[in-house]
């Protein structure tokens, strides 16, 4: 890739990052190229996972979020995480519309992404736009993801704080301790607060997080009562981030939880390159006769898979170093 | 793609999405999706045809992001390049269409974002549509046209923007 | 209503039909679905089986009588027809006001305005966000000077004007008010509509302003002002029209529209303490007439019966006025065809008649070109003369609610009913329709409702002649085109109203709205104040801007 486009995005100009982006969400050859170089100089934005059901208010709280950091002089990224229709494989992607206030200031970059079949709540391109982000010299960068409930997990192994919004009236207090969110989430968001049930709901929640077997020395989530879409709550909400930032220095979770995030971006890594090179090799014919052998039951699936990986590996050797 | 073919057409969808989708497949790869930006400048609340637009996108494989009403055309060109589109689509209906759709393709080109195609619709005089065009607005969709008129018209103008700069283009 | 003899022989005459039916070569059922514009299907035939249990006395019954199906006067239109009311406005405040006169002289018995978007979002024509929008869909206001000259000569005791107007009605209502100061006429004799329905902004219209509640305040604040001090104007139209136009079936305009009135009633009892019996009269609709002719009369009839039990035992009003649902009609501009315009005459003409036939209290017709522009001249004369030819020539005025007792009327009445009172029911159960609002769920459902028409269209399961059948190529016509000038000439009346106004006065009446906003009193007598002052629009709008935040557009879609 153009090192001029590499020192433009190091330098934040929206265009050339955009561009990048685009490329890595596509597939482009290049992109993963761009992404080498600018990978040197990611590691120091601060991410903040915004997770929860459709209808809690994510976009609007993240809008107010985003005005209290710019005042406080930070520079924001927001990655912005909407559904892909399983049926037409498009997307309608509405996050920013309620941000788009800060359509206009330099200091944001929101970026809408497709979730694109990626049940995980964040895919690989997803993270590698934070990079990007990252590598702008954003100071902090807003992940909000699609609220699927179970699949929240992985945007807790990105985040170094990571934000669940739950609402009064939704249900959803039962839903997220059966999907184990209580574990993952460092800061719980009662939106919507003026409505009947908050309070109710805030003490459902409390008794649910003492109940969670507590670490000496651990952090212990606190809720924040907001109203997004009347900007109330939004200094406690922005206080309680600092707070667990500065816990997680402290007390060496920072290091702790990007340690993490490499090892499992560097395991994902190892496992698509595997992937991608044993595909490459992959004999089309061969691939339909084993199918007819399945159907036939001459042989089972793992048997068949080991062959076709055997083969796959014979072809690929000579060509190794053009796919990794 | 052939089961979600098979798919829709057990849940009875119009036969519309089906020919685009054979298009689609036809002609993008799985991966590429185009990027389509519909937004609402100036004052004017008339937002039906937008979101039956972006339905339309959707469900024809492109990726479409919606700025909601009110915008002006910074906030649009500014939305379009953060978003890297390949297509801005722009809707009015109330009469002020001349300034705000020139405005935005104005603006691209001093961000030298001309390369994102900038297509209109709305209530717009057909007389209006010549001095549009010149500005560079590459084509204006009228009342009463189908939707698969509009994603037929993409799919053969617009090209996935940074297929095409990777090319060397 | 029928003897079980009758029923009997209903039901063998049914059976009959049905092997006739098989029996003939005209294929019936080709596959062919009939069913109404908002896919409602109907069948082949309607005999009286299928209102069987409808009770003549208690679901018929008479005009001017409980639940009002045939109409809330028990004279109709043998009493009193329709008022003709065109909805007009463009350009600047002169334009209108000679296009009001030629209406007005060409037979049109009400006036309506309509604005320019700078003006329906509280905006001056200076504003950056004005910029190219001035007098192009509407007329131009920015203060009381434009308005003087909007209704020059015209006499506001004798003649009703209908304002479209929402998040700034209460500025527009206050200038009409002091030029009713002006021309000597007391506010007692003074009557008309401010449309003044934010409810359905945020559904369907979207201009809007300041966030629902404080909306709904100022809401509240003008019904209590209209009831002490203009006792006949209608302080709110609650809207169906912009609901169906944004896309939306029958069925949801119906119940989308008397859910918005059951929060609004609500409000004033909450906000204001006021008995039902005080304001409700001055409670005014307005519905749209879409293509399918019978679906609109059905709707218009079930409306009534409906908002009647709504407001008898609901809210519990004891004036048999109170339970009257007054409309105004407006024929459907999304159902027109910017392909062979003429068209569009028939399709007005039909609306019309339906809208007639459905009752309603006043009537606005499109113009042939609504598609392309605003009216020209030759176009609004069309559809002002359509109004009259079916008052004057058709007969249908003759008696009153002519389609009561049709098997299918009835019926198809009965069938939209149910479905409407299922949407209410829903909405009740979200917490009413602000809770309702905020989740996005009638927005929601709009926007899918237009999808889904919009495929049965490109499909063809629906036909729009001349867009998907009987195409043909076209001449283009003459359509009203609006000066670019008047935007800088209209810019400069502003300033030359600004340096002449005493400054001093306009500050002090502004900030006397701001303390009254701010608290819980009446905000009506600062406005007519600043207004009188010659504060514009913008000004007082920024007051409440400023008092009650903005509203942004959460983009449900």
């Amino acid at each position: 890739m153009n090192m001029d486009i590499i020192s433009k995005i190091l330098e934040g100009n929206v265009r050339a990052a955009a561009r990048l982006m685009r490329g890595i969400e596509d597939g482009a050859p290049n992109a993963v190229e761009g992404l080498n170089s600018i990978y040197p100089h990611t590691g120091r934005a601060y991410i903040v996972g915004v997770t929860g059901a459709p209808g809690v208010g994510k976009s609007t709280l993240v809008d107010t979020l985003i005005t209290a950091f710019r005042q406080e002089n930070m520079t924001v990224g927001v990655v912005a995480i909407d559904p892909t229709s399983p049926f037409t494989g498009g997307a309608i992607l509405g996050d920013r519309i309620r941000m788009q206030k800060h359509s206009t200031d330099q200091g944001v970059f929101i970026r809408s992404l497709a979730a694109r079949g990626w049940t995980g709540g964040l895919s690989k391109a997803a993270i590698s736009m934070i990079h990007v982000m990252d590598a702008m010299s954003k100071d902090i960068i807003f992940v909000e993801t699609v609220g699927t409930g179970q699949a929240e997990i992985d945007i807790t192994q990105v985040a170094d704080t990571s934000i669940v919004i739950l609402t009064p009236g939704m249900g959803d207090a039962i839903q997220m301790m059966k999907a184990g969110i209580l574990e993952a989430a460092d800061i719980f968001v009662i939106n919507k607060a003026d409505r009947d049930g908050a309070n109710n709901l805030k003490m459902e929640l409390q008794v649910m997080l003492e109940m969670k077997a507590n670490l000496p020395g651990g952090w212990k989530p606190d809720i924040v009562l907001t109203e997004a879409i009347y900007d109330k709550g939004t200094g406690e909400l922005v206080e309680e981030i600092f707070r667990h930032r500065q816990f997680l220095i402290s007390s060496g979770g920072l290091e702790a939880r990007r340690k993490q995030r490499a090892k499992l971006e560097l395991i994902e890594a190892i496992e698509s390159s595997i992937k991608s090179y044993i595909d490459a090799g992959i004999d089309k014919d061969y691939l339909e006769k084993l199918i007819d052998d399945l159907v036939q039951r001459k042989t089972n699936p793992h048997s068949a898979a080991l062959k076709i990986i055997n083969q796959s590996i014979k072809r690929v050797k000579p060509l190794l170093h053009n796919y990794i | 793609m052939m089961y979600i073919e098979k798919f829709l057409e057990s849940i009875g969808t119009p036969a519309f999405i089906k020919r685009v989708l054979t298009e689609v497949r036809r002609r993008m790869n799985s991966e590429t999706k185009l990027r389509v930006l519909i937004a609402k400048p100036g004052l004017d609340g008339h937002d039906r045809g937008v979101k039956v637009v972006a339905r339309g996108y959707r469900d024809a494989g492109f990726e479409v992001i919606y700025t909601g009403l009110h915008q002006t055309p910074e906030q649009i060109v500014n939305t379009a390049i953060q978003e890297d589109v390949d297509l801005v689509g722009l809707s009015c209906l109330s009469g002020a269409h001349t300034y705000l759709f020139t405005e935005v393709v104005k603006q691209l080109r001093e961000k030298g974002a001309d390369d994102i195609t900038v297509i209109g619709g709305g209530i717009i005089p057909e007389e209006d549509i010549p001095k549009l065009k010149q500005a560079g607005i590459k084509a204006i969709f009228l009342p009463g046209t189908p939707l698969d008129e509009i994603i037929k018209w993409t799919l053969g103008n617009v090209k996935p923007l940074h297929r095409l700069r990777a090319s060397g283009k | 209503m029928f003897s079980d003899e009758t029923l009997n022989q209903a039901h063998q005459g049914m059976e009959k039909w049905l092997e006739e039916v098989k029996k003939s070569s005209n294929d019936f059922q080709e596959g062919r679905r009939f069913s109404t514009v908002s896919d409602l299907d109907i069948k082949g035939i309607y005999t009286p089986e299928d209102i069987k249990d409808l009770d003549f006395d208690t679901r018929i019954g008479y005009p001017g009588s409980y639940p009002f199906t045939r109409g809330c006067q028990p004279t109709g239109y043998r009493g009193r027809v329709w008022t003709f009311r065109m909805f007009s406005g463009f350009g600047s405040a002169e334009d209108t006001n000679k296009r009001w006169h030629q209406l007005l002289k060409e037979g049109e018995t009400g006036l309506s305005t309509a604005f320019d978007f700078p003006t329906l979002m509280g905006y001056d024509t200076d504003s950056p966000k004005a910029r190219a929008e001035c007098g192009k869909c509407g007329v131009a206001i920015d203060t009381l000077a434009d308005f003087e000259v909007l209704t020059d000569k015209i006499p506001l005791d004798k003649v009703t004007t209908s304002m479209t107007i929402n998040p700034p009605a209460s500025v527009m209502w206050a200038m009409y008010l002091a030029v009713a100061d002006k021309q000597g006429v007391s506010w007692d004799k003074v009557g008309g509509t401010i449309q003044n329905d934010m409810l359905k902004e945020f559904i369907a219209q979207k201009t809007f302003m300041c966030p629902p509640e404080p909306s709904i305040r100022l809401i509240s604040d003008t019904i209590e002002f209209g009831t002490k001090y203009v006792p006949k104007w209608n302080t709110i139209s609650i809207s169906g029209y912009h609901i169906r136009e944004a896309g939306s079936t029958a069925v949801q305009e119906l119940a989308f529209t008397l859910a918005d009135g059951i929060a609004y009633v609500q409000d004033v009892i909450d906000r204001k303490k006021l008995n039902v019996d005080a304001f409700a009269s001055r409670l005014s609709f307005f519905f749209d007439s879409h293509i399918d002719f019978f679906e609109e009369i059905a709707k218009f009839r079930a409306a009534r019966r409906m908002w009647a039990k709504i407001m008898r035992y609901r809210f519990k009003a004891k004036n048999p006025r109170s339970w009257w649902m007054r409309f105004h009609t407006q024929t459907a501009g999304c159902s027109l065809t910017a392909q062979q315009p003429f068209n569009n005459v028939i399709r007005t003409t039909t609306q019309a008649l339906a809208a007639v036939l459905g009752g309603t209290q006043s009537l606005h017709t499109n113009s042939l070109d609504e598609v392309l522009a605003l009216p020209s001249d030759f176009a609004v004369n069309i559809a002002l003369r359509t109004q009259q030819i079916i008052a004057e020539e058709t007969g249908v005025i003759n008696t009153i609610d002519p389609l009561a007792g049709s098997y299918f009327v009835e019926a198809l009445t009965n069938q939209i009913e149910e479905k409407a009172w299922e949407y209410i029911e829903k909405i009740d159960e979200m917490g009413g329709m602000l809770a309702a609002i905020d989740r996005g769920f009638p927005q929601t459902e709009i926007a899918n409702a237009a999808y889904h028409f919009q495929q049965q269209i490109d499909s063809k399961q629906k036909v729009v002649v001349g867009v998907n059948k009987y195409v043909a190529g076209e001449a283009p016509i003459e359509t009203l085109k609006i000066d670019e000038k008047l935007e800088a000439e209209q810019i400069n009346r502003l300033r030359e109203v600004k340096r002449v106004r005493d400054n001093r006065k306009v500050a002090q009446t502004l900030n006397e709205l701001r303390l009254a906003c701010q608290s819980d009193k009446n905000v009506m007598p600062y406005v007519v104040e600043a207004t009188k002052q010659y504060a514009t629009e913008q000004e007082i709008c920024d007051v409440y801007r400023e008092v009650f935040g903005e509203y942004r557009d959460p983009g449900f879609y």
